[in-house]
């Protein structure tokens, strides 16, 4: 099942809706008034934020179309359409650190990214760095195990560079293709937590210099607009190469992204859709901007 | 972007009032200020309309207080109103014995976590409780549930690792005349819109018919929170809500959609990681969070818990007293480092990094000034005179203008003092800076 199918099946789940009620209305309208509040309702509603809500229908104004609906989806897309390949290194081991705020699904998200390069026949080593959540470690390695990946840990409440290190090492040492290096959740306006993770990347460089290849940002699908914040502040610190965005198979439209994208102009690089190995998704600006204008009708029911 | 609503609504009512009362005219500007800081907030855009509209209602005619002006009279009104909708602090109530407290929620909010603080809570209120893992799903849930019941002294029943119906039953047989009074029942995470996820909770409700069911709700979630809160609750008529992640710096205006939405209270919220990061819901901080007004309150009693209670009394009769002098500057500004300049900044609204910075700079460059200082200079500020100045900026590493500039804003600080002491309490401490 496609993304798109997969996001509609689970609005589809959500109630006995009149599913195509908003995309009727959607189609090719001028934009007035009532139409600008529409767009500006349907966008607030899915986490896009004032300001950047704004933005897009000055842009509208600005493309004086004929069909609002099919600018907007245009305008979107634009914002959305940045490079996301993976910058994999020649020379391996290709490492990415998954960083987040607490909750938001990194240690599902590193199982299901590991399971990805194994189907490519890759050389996967998961690093468990994440040593204070109480059995984040038993979690990740019951991923590790689902994915076929080399699995490095260290004691709970251990120093989480250490492991980084020993990871990055060991995949170095066996020829590994692959590291992904799980950290805890932190809120990041902790200062010093967010020190902990600048370590992390120190500690890595040492062992190699280019790396981590990838830091990937993982943001909860529902999250408000703190979303830009986490943003700012995680780049800041750590240098955000790209967004993962979960949950997007329950109901929320991870507007948020389309915030960020647009201020920070941070790529969106995968999706997740559901709890299985398989439920990670290569970013598509276009299925994403279906999905977030095909609205569903709980709010009018 | 948001820590400026005071000043933009003070700019609004200035263009067009000066009347002293709020009027349709003037009145548009600040409900559209109102409209898009709690939009910011991520109050839901339906729970915002509304909100305006009442808002508005309200404030047309009314008479502005003597003592505020047209811009603190439509805060006020809109504070109220906030406060009036989060509803009071409402305690668990539990009258079974056992009483059953059921935890669910979205995957990722602090289910797992934030019942080991309720049991924590309740174990410090003198009950017996016992914690159930039944979050059959997420690999390892159940092994956090025992960690942190092992943290806490409180016991964890796991039973059948696979099927959570099955470890319900036990716990009930377990549980039945054990002396426990209280069990809390940790649940896995689930979508509201995951139909065979969310009658199982139903069939769990329906065995243990708990007399509290908390949802958990992540401080930083967005719209969506009107259909989940909404769901969950229509599905199992929920009692209240666990409002988790709020040492975040989120403005938290998911608080009001879902009390707005579903009309239930707010029972406790998580502010960070440990254990005891846990309390209860004071309606009035959240209101000025979400306004982004800043939790001062919460600040304060943070401090003062934090601070070493003796030295803050002997500080505050010499506050009252007006005998406070840089030597006591100097034992604050200590007290200040203990607790963590970054804690005080975060709970400030719109402190950025580079106030923590600036903040840690200024305090540091204090110190030194005041420990360049002889005794006598630091009980009788006003003796330092020029050349004194000269030897302590020598001394200090600094120059005889940030002297100068920390010794005037001790003397506006004395001044201050003073006003306290007969009484006058002025309006806001603005301006006051070392």
């Amino acid at each position: 099942m496609g993304f798109f199918e997969k996001l509609k099946e689970g609005l589809r789940k959500s109630r006995e809706t009149f599913f195509n009620h908003i995309t009727k209305i959607l189609k090719s309208r001028r934009l007035d008034e009532d139409t600008k509040a529409e767009i500006e309702e349907l966008l607030i509603s899915a986490d896009v934020g004032v300001e950047a809500t704004e933005y897009i229908i000055k842009k509208l104004e600005e493309k004086k179309s004929e069909d609002a609906f099919g600018t907007l989806k245009e305008v979107l897309i634009e914002i959305l359409s940045k490079p996301n390949g993976l910058n994999i290194p020649v020379e391996k081991p290709f490492v990415i650190s998954m960083v987040g705020v607490n909750g938001s699904g990194k240690t599902t998200t590193c199982g299901k990214l590991a399971a990805m390069f194994r189907e490519e026949g890759k050389q996967v080593v998961i690093g468990a760095c994440d040593t204070f959540r109480a059995a984040a470690i038993d979690q990740l390695k019951v991923w590790a195990e689902r994915a076929g990946a080399t699995f490095i840990s260290h004691m709970e409440g251990a120093d989480a560079a250490a492991v980084a290190f020993d990871a990055v090492n060991h995949a170095i040492s066996k020829s590994k293709d692959v590291v992904i290096l799980d950290t805890a959740g932190r809120l990041h306006n902790k200062r010093h937590l967010m020190e902990e993770l600048a370590k992390i990347n120190r500690v890595i460089k040492k062992v190699l210099p280019n790396a981590p290849h990838e830091v990937l940002l993982v943001i909860d699908a529902v999250t408000g607009q703190n979303g830009l914040q986490q943003a700012k502040t995680f780049r800041e610190i750590v240098g955000v190469t790209g967004i993962v965005l979960t949950k997007l198979d329950g109901t929320a439209k991870g507007g948020i992204a389309i915030a960020i994208a647009k201020e920070l102009g941070i790529p969106i690089k995968f999706v997740g859709v559901g709890e299985g190995l398989e439920d990670l998704k290569p970013f598509n600006p276009h299925d994403f901007v279906e999905a977030l204008l095909a609205g569903d009708d709980n709010d009018n029911t | 972007m948001f820590e400026g609503l005071r000043e933009k609504l003070s700019n609004a009512f200035r263009v067009l009032s000066g009347k002293g009362k709020i009027t349709e005219k003037n009145i548009e500007e600040a409900v559209q200020i109102v409209k898009t800081s709690l939009l910011a907030a991520d109050v839901s855009y339906k729970v915002v309309k509304e909100f305006v509209e009442n808002v508005k209602k309200r404030a047309l005619g009314e008479e502005v207080l003597k003592s505020l002006t047209p811009d603190q009279m439509f805060i006020k009104i809109v504070r109220d109103e906030l406060v009036r909708l989060l509803g009071e602090r409402e305690p668990l109530k539990l009258v079974h014995n056992p009483s059953y407290v059921m935890m669910v929620g979205l995957q990722g909010t602090g289910k797992t976590t934030s019942a080991a603080k309720i049991a924590n809570y309740l174990k410090k209120q003198g009950k017996r409780p016992i914690l159930v893992a039944a979050d059959t799903y997420r690999p390892a849930a159940i092994d956090q549930l025992e960690v942190l019941g092992r943290k806490i002294g409180v016991p964890v029943i796991t039973g059948d690792r696979r099927n959570a119906i099955k470890i319900v039953q036990d716990a009930m047989r377990q549980v039945k005349d054990s002396g426990y009074d209280v069990v809390i029942l940790d649940t896995a995470g689930r979508l509201h819109v995951d139909e065979e996820m969310m009658q199982e909770l139903e069939e769990i409700k329906k065995m243990i018919r708990p007399d509290e069911i908390l949802l958990t709700v992540d401080a930083m979630a967005g719209q969506d929170a009107v259909n989940s809160a909404r769901t969950f609750n229509e599905r199992l008529e929920v009692t209240g809500f666990v409002v988790t992640k709020l040492d975040g710096d989120s403005r938290g205006g998911v608080i009001l959609t879902i009390r707005y939405i579903t009309g239930k209270p707010v029972k406790f919220v998580g502010v960070g990681e440990k254990v005891d990061d846990f309390d209860e819901f004071y309606p009035d901080r959240i209101a000025n969070r979400i306004l982004g007004l800043g939790d001062v309150l919460s600040l304060i009693e943070r401090v003062e818990r934090e601070l070493d209670q003796e030295k803050l009394e002997k500080m505050g009769q010499k506050f009252i007293r007006a005998e406070f002098t840089l030597e006591d500057f100097r034992e604050q500004i200590k007290e200040i480092k203990k607790l963590g300049i970054d804690k005080i900044l975060e709970a400030l609204p719109g402190a950025s990094q580079v106030d923590l910075d600036t903040s840690e700079k200024e305090l540091r460059k204090i110190e030194a000034i005041i420990n360049s200082m002889t005794p006598q200079e630091r009980n009788n500020p006003e003796i330092i005179n020029a050349s004194r100045k000269r030897r302590i900026a020598a001394g200090s590493g600094t120059t005889v203008q940030d002297i100068n500039k920390l010794l005037k804003s001790y003397e506006e600080m004395k001044k201050l003092m003073k006003m306290f002491k007969k009484g006058k309490m002025p309006f806001g401490l603005k301006g006051f800076r070392f």
